[in-house]
């Protein structure tokens, strides 16, 4: 699903955040990005939502060198992927249904449709009774869960999250950790950067080990 | 297909309701906005409606070419009503009226502050004077050939053709016009400013926002239709409030102009505002809100880009 063709990222003030990067990941696998913090976990997310765009070498999604994509098609590429930040990035002004339904409105969903999946991802992450709360009447770990009902609503192949629980203590943290389990067991493909190391060894599954913007472990 | 592009509509209806409602939640400042462009597209409606009556009361001024002819002193009223059937004869003069020495004087007796004077004169020292009113096809260069013809007549002393004044009225009022399309353009032109700026700061306003529906793959038309939608209501709501003042202003008017009107007996009919002034004033709104909006959009939704 997705390949990593000898990926170098180099930024404008000349720092290497990755180099010579080169992995795959099958369809449906759950994979763990580790390493300390400035080892280029979030520069390799950026990559594949086309945040950013690679210096030198290929990223493949689906077959397609999303390098080379034109502006005009990013929008359709994101839409294909769901989006968990450690600050949540919800929107503070809107309810939490609003904010869960916008990737569904971006894609053009009937309103009637929105309704019932919006319901569906919020009984998911259990805040069913929230809906009409914005953000900032929650706590950090129900700000979390409204960010990934938010990343899963629109039914993505491929979700990336980055330090997800970076915020959060040890128990909340395996709860949301859980319900990304969960929701790959259906077959979404998965990719959480995070330096939580004991959090993994818990979990289990494929990790991938960046230091200093090269793979050392896979 | 059906239903993309019935979603597509519903979309587009969410937004125009949405831009609508953002606008109703800062009252004020939406309305200080609407009324600086609804003042903004009056004022050159206004001024040209004047100007256009102005030219209308001059157009109306430049058919009356009637001159007058003053005879010698000592050419008696025979001899002065002769003159009068003979100009009468010329095919260029649709009517002729001789006022004698006595009458004119009479007129002048009646006069309240110039009676005492001209009640002490002994002898009439004025002369009888020939009205001439021209058919309304005359050439100017006909009426000049007939003047010149009667001044070498033995029996006339002057002749009086002034139209200067009425040419001259003309091309103030060509210069105003002018004016007006230079204020109206300069205004205009403030309005798509205005209306840029006011949605500059409500893109600013709303960063975050955008910068998450581009996160999750928004379309740059997605991103930009709010936007358009408010300055479309911003236009929509300006022009309306200029045809407001409009219709009110020429309201208050309407007294004082008539009274004038009728001091200068009558028979010009002024212009107020037609239904075509009044589509113009809400199409050029409108245009200019959305031209606005463009103008801001496009500059500075670019700049705004997903930071994670």
């Amino acid at each position: 699903m997705i390949r990593f063709d000898k990926v170098t990222k180099r930024y404008d003030k000349g720092r290497e955040a990755l180099r010579n990067v080169s992995f795959d990941v099958d369809s449906g696998e759950l994979i763990f990005l580790t390493g300390h913090s400035g080892a280029g976990k979030s520069t390799l997310l950026k990559l594949i939502a086309l945040i950013e765009r690679p210096t030198q070498g290929q990223v493949l999604v689906e077959g397609r060198n999303i390098g080379r994509l034109p502006q005009r098609r990013i929008p359709a590429h994101r839409q294909q992927i769901g989006m968990v930040f450690q600050d949540h990035k919800l929107l503070e002004d809107r309810s939490v249904f609003e904010n869960i339904a916008l990737p569904m409105i971006i894609a053009g969903y009937a309103q009637r449709e929105i309704r019932g999946r919006v319901r569906a991802a919020l009984d998911y992450v259990g805040l069913l009774d929230k809906e009409q709360h914005t953000p900032t009447m929650l706590s950090t770990g129900e700000q979390q869960r409204v960010g990934i009902a938010r990343a899963i609503v629109a039914r993505p192949k491929l979700l990336i999250a980055d330090e997800p629980t970076g915020n959060l203590d040890p128990k909340l943290s395996l709860d949301i950790m859980n319900l990304f389990r969960r929701f790959n067991e259906v077959g979404v493909t998965m990719l959480i950067a995070t330096h939580d190391l004991g959090l993994i060894e818990q979990l289990g599954g494929r990790r991938i080990v960046l230091e200093n913007g090269e793979i050392k472990a896979d | 297909m059906l239903r993309t592009l019935n979603n597509y509509l519903i979309r587009h209806a969410q937004n125009c309701i949405g831009a609508l409602g953002n606008m109703v939640r800062k009252p004020i400042a939406s309305m200080l906005t609407i009324a600086v462009i609804g003042i903004a597209l009056a004022l050159p409606s206004a001024l040209s409606i004047m100007v256009k009556n102005g030219r209308a009361l001059a157009g109306g001024l430049e058919d009356i070419r009637d001159f007058s002819v003053y005879t010698k002193p000592g050419v008696s009223l025979g001899q002065a009503e002769d003159l009068r059937a003979r100009l009468d004869e010329e095919a260029v003069v649709r009517s002729t009226q001789l006022i004698s020495a006595s009458e004119a004087l009479q007129e002048f007796r009646n006069d309240t502050e110039l009676g005492d004077l001209v009640r002490a004169l002994t002898d009439n020292p004025l002369p009888h004077t020939i009205v001439v009113r021209p058919t309304a096809d005359a050439e100017l260069a006909t009426l000049k050939a007939l003047k010149n013809m009667l001044v070498q007549d033995p029996l006339v002393d002057l002749v009086k053709l002034d139209t200067d004044w009425v040419r001259r009225l003309s091309a103030i009022l060509d210069l105003a016009w002018r004016t007006v399309w230079v204020a109206a353009i300069l205004l205009v032109g403030a309005v798509i400013v205005i209306i840029g700026n006011t949605i500059r700061l409500d893109i600013e306003n709303r960063r975050a926002e955008i910068e998450v529906s581009k996160l999750f793959g928004a379309s740059d038309g997605f991103v930009r239709r709010p936007f358009l939608y408010t300055g479309f209501w911003y236009g929509l709501f300006g022009g309306v409030f200029a045809i407001v003042l409009l219709v009110v202003s020429l309201w208050l008017l309407s007294g004082p102009v008539e009274r004038l009107i009728r001091l200068y007996g009558g028979g010009f009919k002024p212009f107020g505002i037609d239904g075509s002034t009044l589509l113009t004033v809400f199409t050029i709104g409108l245009i200019v809100g959305l031209s606005g909006a463009w103008s801001a959009v496009a500059r500075h939704l670019a700049a705004i880009q997903p930071r994670v």
